[in-house]
């Protein structure tokens, strides 16, 4: 099958969780059981107190976009997606940042705003694999 | 004794005695880099009036141990370090160098950079892509400039900083440049110029992003005891610190404030006892035009969102109140990938005063900071030509 993206690779261990989320639409994040604070990315020990008990929850899906540009190339050949393309950090209700697109909204600065309000979509890659992406919030089709 | 006088102790402790480039700079496809590593080595302890084989202690950042630089220059070493943690490492190694020397555990010390970084050859890249393969890559991440670029948009948004004040940094820069006969990029550049050039990932335009090189460079240090045996007017090492953040940009705890800047700062300026305000030439990393203004917020010596002031006419350029990057920077002299090596090397060369045209007057006390990754991790130096 010809992707016009580069896959998740590898997923690791800890991650799993996260791309099975995806997958089944859902944004899924994990959260530490001793000081009960969300984080990204998946990791053994919580980064904000090194507890090593680390549950999974599911995330809102709802945020603000952090930051954003817009990419006119991208040096990734795997990467076919047709330029311009906006490029964006996105901040989750539940504190964590995550890297992501911005889809559904014209690759205008004009039309972009930092903490403007985004929700989740997932933009499915292959039966095992789908990308979770976001949107204005109340706007755009994808 | 309090951490403070340990570290004022180490303080003019150590001196830089040479530094040179590779033979040449630029697209250099018949050299590897293990080549640019020795040519940079080998001119440097020329330029100190040593031999290499005093050296005795290697430092080094990158795809090549100290191990192979060793072996490269027929070197067997009392000390190696080779402490990679992006581009600012040599910076950091001055300072890991002073404290090795200053504790007899080598007495000739030199850090040396090699990148092929446009031809790539003898390169052999390897890297720990588990984190940014996952969470970044299928994205269109990849690339300093996907990076940085959201810093950059994120400090417009909070600070009201305009496209025509980042593309003053590279307007300033490049008049340094014109005076530097090994920089690359000489011609005149307007603020018109960088906003029409090429879009790469806006806010950037192609202007907006240094050059890609192959180079190297290499900095010799040794006690100041010995120092004053060397060939050239000796450089004190007056205060040296270093700071590390994160790597994921995700993980930054102020996405327009470097936390790793502002500590490596922090401890060069304690161990120098000097100020923000004491300095009378500056080298930045400048990777993009947004860095250097960054920089200069997170080391204190501009107000937050105040940076790019520095960089008006008068102010940074040749003839200015406050030179900075005068050897034309990684914009417009030359930048290999790892560029921190090249800003130490210029503020050795403006302290020695030996820069002909784009010489600072009376230049004493010099400030060197560098990134690391995205604003990972930084080292900061105070060089002065006196005690």
């Amino acid at each position: 099958m010809d992707l016009e993206r580069p896959l998740p690779t590898p997923i690791t261990p800890e991650c799993r969780p996260y791309w099975e989320g995806a997958r089944d639409g859902k944004l899924m994040i994990p959260k530490c059981r001793a000081c009960g604070k969300p984080f990204m990315y998946p990791r053994v020990a919580c980064p904000f107190c090194a507890s090593r008990d680390v549950g999974w929850v599911q995330a809102t899906g709802r945020g603000k976009l952090f930051s954003f540009e817009i990419a006119h190339q991208i040096l990734n050949k795997a990467f076919k997606v047709k330029t311009p393309v906006v490029l964006a950090m996105v901040e989750l209700e539940e504190g964590p940042r995550i890297l992501t697109n911005l889809v559904g909204v014209a690759p205008d600065p004009k039309q972009i705003r930092c903490d403007m309000p985004v929700e989740v979509c997932f933009e499915k890659l292959t039966d095992q694999v789908s990308l979770p992406m976001f949107r204005p919030v109340g706007g755009g089709a994808r | 004794m309090s951490d403070l006088a340990k570290m004022r102790e180490l303080s003019s402790s150590v001196c830089i005695v040479g530094v040179d480039e590779s033979d040449e700079l630029g697209t250099l496809p018949g050299k590897s880099q293990l080549s640019l590593h020795v040519e940079a080595i080998t001119n440097a302890v020329r330029d100190a009036g040593l031999k290499v084989s005093d050296v005795d202690g290697i430092f080094t950042a990158g795809q090549h141990s100290p191990a192979t630089i060793g072996e490269a220059i027929g070197v067997v070493p009392r000390y190696v370090d080779g402490t990679t943690v992006g581009g600012c490492s040599f910076i950091i190694m001055v300072g890991h160098a002073v404290l090795a020397l200053h504790h007899g555990l080598c007495d000739v010390a030199v850090v040396s950079h090699g990148e092929s970084g446009r031809s790539g050859v003898g390169v052999s890249p390897r890297r720990d892509t588990a984190l940014p393969g996952q969470f970044e890559f299928p994205y269109g991440f990849g690339g300093a400039p996907t990076y940085f670029g959201l810093i950059t948009t994120r400090h417009m948004h909070e600070h009201g900083t305009t496209l025509e004040q980042w593309a003053q940094v590279a307007v300033s820069t490049r008049k340094w440049a014109a005076l530097n006969p090994k920089a690359r990029n000489r011609d005149p550049l307007t603020v018109r110029d960088v906003l029409d050039s090429r879009p790469v990932v806006w806010p950037f335009n192609i202007l907006n992003i240094c050059l890609v090189t192959d180079a190297g460079g290499a900095v010799v240090l040794t006690r100041a005891d010995r120092a004053k045996d060397c060939a050239k007017r000796p450089v004190y090492v007056r205060g040296a610190g270093e700071g590390s953040e994160h790597v994921m940009l995700t993980q930054m705890r102020d996405l327009t404030f470097s936390e790793a800047t502002r500590r490596s700062g922090e401890k060069a300026f304690a161990m120098a006892g000097v100020k923000g305000t004491d300095f009378d030439h500056i080298m930045l990393y400048d990777a993009f035009t947004s860095g250097p203004p960054l920089m200069l917020e997170a080391l204190g010596l501009a107000k937050r969102g105040e940076g790019v002031h520095f960089f008006a006419e008068g102010r940074s350029t040749p003839g200015g109140k406050l030179p900075i990057n005068t050897n034309g920077g990684g914009l417009s002299y030359t930048h290999s990938g790892m560029y921190g090596i090249f800003p130490i090397i210029e503020a050795t060369r403006q302290l020695r005063h030996e820069c002909g045209a784009r010489q600072v007057p009376n230049t004493k006390l010099s400030l060197v900071n560098g990134m690391g990754g995205m604003l990972s991790a930084a080292g900061t130096l105070v060089l002065s030509n006196e005690r």
